[in-house]
């Protein structure tokens, strides 16, 4: 078997540090506060500069998400892990990426950005991080008893390969027509003029750094899910305290920095009732927790040919689009109107997928 | 001798498939078969920090990417 430093829990520490130190030079450079790479944002302004939404300040054409799937599928096929495989409940994975980031846009922020809001000072992310401890424990109980969603199997090349071109996709639109000064639209795509879709760092920064974390994380399998759910199912350390090494490593550098302010009020892209950070990180915690990872695990995933983690992303960006559409999302002066249906129903429908998936027969 | 098939599984299952495993049982020899990397050092990791000795043995003849982790104490 090949050696692989980075499966261990040093690699995995590692990893995180590196992951959390890379956060903070993406904000130095342009991106939004506390908001370095944030795959539910991220994946929301993907979706506006596709225009699947039209929330005017989130539009933008992430290179990071594009980043963090090729950098997995350059790891994955370099080391012989490229595996197309998919078939394990598609539908229900599609469901469920609808609903974590339509209940990440509640809180404003996936997993990874819970843990930037943290190191930024960002009181509120305490609510959010119970909240989404709170949603991975009801996974963990769903998950002892028998839950599942399914073996996959192996699929065509193909099949393992099209949420990597459609990242491919991506950026042949972004290069084909590139953001033009002041303008909120270049051709077909959209471009916010300001806003967090306008605050960005420079493309190749962006697409480089990510696709270095794209690497690292495919490597060392780090989730930020799979920490909290390995630990309460296992007892097991091992990739909480790679979450543990980007937490510490962001606030590390956001301390060096000046970039730490701690607080409740005028947090950036941040709202603080906080009920519904809590809630919103309830059901896409379990939602995470019932489709087998963090937002970043998914893409990585999905890298590495997992057409069900394909799927599950392609539903994040459905959901997003829906969530602005719908107005679910929360903005920086409070929750969307219908943010409080969306996070229910959304718990409601975990819950109904999740007892739904109960297999144990022993 | 038990064949614990997690193939086209993957984590948190065949962690916690093995993990019942060991509980009813953690002296018998067992064999644990995975088809990913993440499964594979998930479950050598855990097995081996209750005590077994961990072969991994490649068996694509069982489909791709198949490795057959033989559990022994």
């Amino acid at each position: 078997m090949r050696n692989n430093f980075l499966a261990t829990t040093p690699g995995v520490i590692a990893v995180g540090m590196v992951i959390g130190v890379l956060a903070i030079f993406l904000q130095k450079m342009g991106n939004p506060g506390n908001m370095g790479i944030c795959v539910a944002c991220f994946e929301r302004d993907l979706a506006g500069g596709l225009g699947l939404h039209r929330a005017a300040i989130v539009q933008y054409l992430r290179p990071e998400i594009v980043g963090l799937v090729l950098g997995s599928l350059a790891a994955a096929a370099a080391t012989g892990e490229f595996r197309p495989r998919g078939g394990s409940s598609p539908m229900i994975r599609f469901v469920l990426g609808v609903i974590a980031a339509m209940g990440a846009l509640v809180f404003l922020g996936c997993p990874w950005r819970a843990i930037l809001r943290l190191a930024g000072g960002d009181a509120n992310a305490i609510f959010g991080i119970a909240g989404l401890g709170t949603g991975i424990f009801i996974g963990t109980l769903f998950f002892r008893k028998g839950y599942s969603l399914g073996a996959s199997q192996r699929q065509s090349a193909a099949t393992g390969l099209v949420f990597p071109l459609i990242m491919v996709g991506v950026l042949v639109l972004y290069l084909m027509y590139p953001q033009i000064q002041g303008q909120p639209q270049s051709g077909p795509i959209f471009y916010s003029v300001s806003g967090p879709g306008s605050m960005h760092a420079p493309m190749l920064v962006s697409l480089g750094v990510a696709f270095v974390i794209g690497i690292g994380a495919q490597k060392s399998r780090f989730c930020t899910v799979g920490a909290l759910r390995d630990l309460f199912l296992f007892g097991s350390t091992h990739l909480f305290l790679g979450l543990c090494a980007m937490f510490v490593a962001a606030l590390v550098a956001n301390l060096a920095t000046g970039g730490f302010h701690f607080g409740f009020e005028g947090q950036p892209v941040a709202h603080t009732v906080s009920l519904w950070n809590f809630m919103g990180m309830v059901t896409a915690g379990l939602a995470f927790a019932l489709a087998g990872g963090c937002p970043g695990r998914q893409l990585f995933m999905a890298g590495e040919g997992d057409g069900d983690a394909g799927i599950f992303a392609v539903g994040m960006l459905v959901g997003a689009a829906l969530a602005h559409n719908l107005g679910t999302a929360s903005s920086a002066t409070g929750i969307g109107a219908h943010g409080i249906a969306a996070t229910l129903t959304g718990l409601v429908v975990c819950l109904a997928i999740g007892f739904a998936h109960i297999r144990r027969t022993a | 001798m038990r064949t614990i098939d997690c193939r086209g599984l993957s984590c948190p299952q065949p962690l916690l498939m093995f993990t019942e495993a060991h509980k009813k049982d953690s002296e018998t020899p067992m064999d644990v078969l995975v088809d990913n990397p993440a499964s594979m050092e998930n479950v050598s990791r855990a097995a081996r920090k209750k005590g077994w000795k961990v072969e991994a043995v490649s068996c694509e003849d069982m489909g791709s990417g198949v490795v057959r982790l033989e559990l022994r104490k």
